[in-house]
């Protein structure tokens, strides 16, 4: 079998697995984005109480791995009365493990505006509140979007474990296709392919356009 | 044309051309340096002064002209009754001659002042350790830093940092020096103790030195002679109570009126 | 509601920590190869040579931008294709070796760029040579501010190896899978798993930082 006729045989399984692939990214990342302008800002307060619970939670997810999160969300959870379905309980697990990452992202964007800045706000006697949201964060932003492409692109991959829950993403169609024609260059290299292409050319192009706007909102171009 | 020295010139430049596409930074630019002279380049910011040491030290490449030291070309060498581009071995030979100390130092960060002085000495002059350090540690003496000889360049202050930089060329036992505008990146109150040690070198370690400065007073007072850059060519050479009192050219005139008026 | 059996707990507890020295045994051979393989990716986009540099480039971008699960299951199965066998163990270390090294010439190449421009001209005025300017002067100072990076990679592919157990490769996961399977008692086991992994990867994360501080100290980059 030549490789269009595979393609013309399995394509459409590999089509729907990308769907469904984008199916869990697309909450996930909204979860990963969510999480961390609130955990980044969090980690930042200056009470200890507020600082430890948002500290506890980005070393407990960066701590272990993304599959164990997964599988103790899919399988141990249900016995404290709270069962996910497989679909909810993949993209929770994949936005709330690279929450943790983008987190320590807010973070350290924030703590890289220069101090000056701060410093002018007060002169200008603004509110914390206001030198935060109007000062700080914008010029943040800025730092903070490399850095997110790069996790983005990791969340991507990431979801490709909910397939070890039986979600029918892209990894499960590539696993499905190899189980009943064992052409396994075929089947995995596809799957290698579309997560590549999804990667480059939808992810990355995604944040640069992003990066380019909010850079020319801030005048920085 | 360099008008003809009757003994050999230390370093010719001959008609020598640099160009970073359409920038021309220097433009046929000839110039003779004797044995033993002490000469300070001039000029106003972007005039081709540092470029011409950077061409010497080899960090960059002529787009044409010819230079060479002690008669023999330096990125060139002989093949076949012309002149082709050096390759890397004749490079390595000819820089042996040539030491240079940069405004930003460049003193390597993870090693002491000592270590920084015997690098070069063992690894590429094949010295013994012993007598590497020997030598360092009398150059080091010269330069009044005997006692920081352990200390890593991030605990040294800018001035001190500068005087190890020239110890470190030096220990190479260059013939010629290269020393580019080592003074700008120096607090004022630390400028003295760096110039202090750049008098009569020449005579003391028999060096051919050419000082890219913006330390008028201080090229005028050792300079053996000065030269004026301007738009990448030289404007004016000569003496320094010539070039400093009497400049023949407007050019010259008013640059030094500038410069002497803000200092 | 919650029913954690202590007894439980301990009966299967050696058996985990056994596996665990796999995962560790499994998480430093793939640093291994991940170290050597990382640096020959970054040389070889720092060549002359177009090509080379195009292909090393890509070939980085392409395993950085893929799933490291399918990059596994694509090494093990595809190879038995072209009529190699590769045991569980050698597909998997082929593996997250290549993928970690993705990751550590992206580091290393960092490093590299860290270094000052002065410091190679500093290197031609005293005329050292090329290999003496790598390995004295410039891999010196591009270590410490490639350390951090590597440090996280060595957490991270510790953290990546519940993975091998899709192929079968008898670490933590694949022995929690196995436990859950028999007992199907999930609780005790999946959250110990999980505590394991912190219990190494937090004091492992200090235990870099300190390491990272005591090195800019020894080469003196630091006060």
């Amino acid at each position: 079998m030549s490789y269009w006729e595979f393609l013309g045989e399995y394509g459409i399984r590999f089509v729907s697995g990308a769907i469904v692939t984008a199916e869990q990214t697309v909450p996930a990342s909204a979860l990963a984005i969510g999480i961390p302008v609130v955990f980044g800002l969090m980690r930042l307060s200056r009470s200890f109480v507020i600082r430890s619970a948002a500290i506890a939670y980005i070393e407990f997810f960066r701590g272990t791995s993304l599959l164990v999160q997964l599988y103790w969300i899919f399988f141990v959870l249900p016995l404290f009365g709270l069962t996910l379905e497989k679909f909810a309980a993949g993209f929770i697990a994949v936005g709330m493990n690279l929450g943790a990452y983008g987190a320590e992202v807010v973070r350290g964007a924030i703590r890289s505006v220069p101090h000056g800045q701060t410093e002018a706000a007060i002169a200008l006697n603004l509110s914390p509140a206001t030198r935060m949201r109007r000062i700080i964060l914008p010029q943040a932003l800025l730092i903070m979007l490399p850095p997110w492409g790069n996790l983005l692109i990791e969340l991507l991959k990431g979801t490709a474990l909910v397939s070890l829950i039986s979600v029918a993403d892209l990894m499960f169609a590539a696993r499905q296709v190899n189980g009943s024609t064992f052409l396994s260059a075929q089947a995995f290299g596809t799957a290698l392919i579309v997560y590549y292409v999804m990667a480059r050319l939808v992810v990355t192009p995604a944040m640069r356009a992003t990066e380019r706007v909010m850079a020319s909102r801030l005048g920085r171009t | 044309m360099p008008e003809p020295i009757a003994a050999q010139p230390k370093v010719r430049l001959d008609r020598v051309t640099k160009r970073y596409g359409d920038l021309v930074v220097l433009d046929q630019l000839s110039m003779d340096v004797a044995p033993n002279e002490m000469i300070s380049i001039i000029g106003p910011s972007g005039s081709g002064k540092t470029t011409i040491l950077r061409l010497l030290m080899t960090l960059e490449q002529v787009t044409d002209g010819i230079i060479s030291i002690d008669g023999e070309p330096l990125t060139h060498m002989p093949k076949n009754g012309g002149l082709a581009p050096a390759n890397r071995a004749h490079l390595r030979r000819m820089r042996t001659k040539i030491g240079m100390c940069f405004q930003h130092f460049n003193l390597f960060p993870h090693m002491t002042a000592l270590q920084n002085c015997i690098e070069g000495p063992i690894q590429v002059l094949g010295m013994s350790k012993v007598e590497a350090t020997a030598r360092a540690m009398d150059l080091l003496a010269m330069v009044g830093l005997e006692e920081k000889a352990g200390e890593h360049p991030v605990r040294l202050s800018g001035g001190q940092k500068q005087r190890v930089a020239i110890a470190r060329a030096l220990a190479m036992r260059p013939e010629v020096l290269l020393l580019d505008e080592v003074t700008s990146a120096l607090d004022p109150e630390v400028i003295g103790e760096v110039l202090q040690v750049i008098r009569g070198l020449n005579k003391k370690y028999d060096l051919t030195i050419l000082m890219v400065t913006h330390q008028m007073g201080f090229a005028k007072e050792i300079s053996d002679r000065v030269v004026f850059i301007y738009e990448g060519k030289v404007e004016e050479a000569g003496a320094p109570d010539q070039i400093f009192g009497d400049p023949t050219s407007e050019r010259t005139r008013q640059f030094l009126s500038a410069v002497l008026e803000a200092g | 509601m919650l029913d954690w059996r202590w007894d439980f707990a301990f009966e299967v507890l050696p058996r985990l920590l056994l596996a665990t020295l796999n995962t560790l045994m499994a998480a430093g051979l793939g640093y291994g190869i991940a170290l050597v393989v990382g640096l020959v990716f970054a040389l070889a986009q720092r060549t002359r040579y177009r090509l080379v540099t195009a292909i090393a480039r890509e070939s980085v971008e392409f395993i950085r931008s893929t799933p490291l699960v399918l990059q596994i299951f694509f090494v093990f199965y595809v190879f038995p294709q072209f009529g190699i066998r590769l045991s569980p163990w050698t597909a998997g270390m082929i593996a997250i070796g290549l993928h970690y090294a993705s990751y550590l010439s992206e580091v290393y190449r960092g490093g590299l760029e860290s270094v000052p421009r002065g410091q190679w001209e500093a290197c031609t005025a005293l005329n050292l040579g090329t290999a003496r300017t790598y390995f004295r002067i410039i891999v010196p100072q591009a270590l410490p501010p490639a350390l951090p990076g590597m440090g996280n990679y060595l957490v991270g592919i510790f953290k990546d190896t519940p993975m091998l157990s899709v192929i079968g490769v008898a670490e933590l996961m694949h022995t929690a899978n196995a436990i859950g399977s028999e007992s199907y008692r999930f609780l005790e086991t999946y959250t110990m798993v999980g505590l394991l992994f912190l219990l190494i990867s937090l004091p492992a994360a200090a235990g870099l930082r300190a390491f990272e501080a005591w090195v800019r100290r020894a080469f003196g980059l630091s006060r």
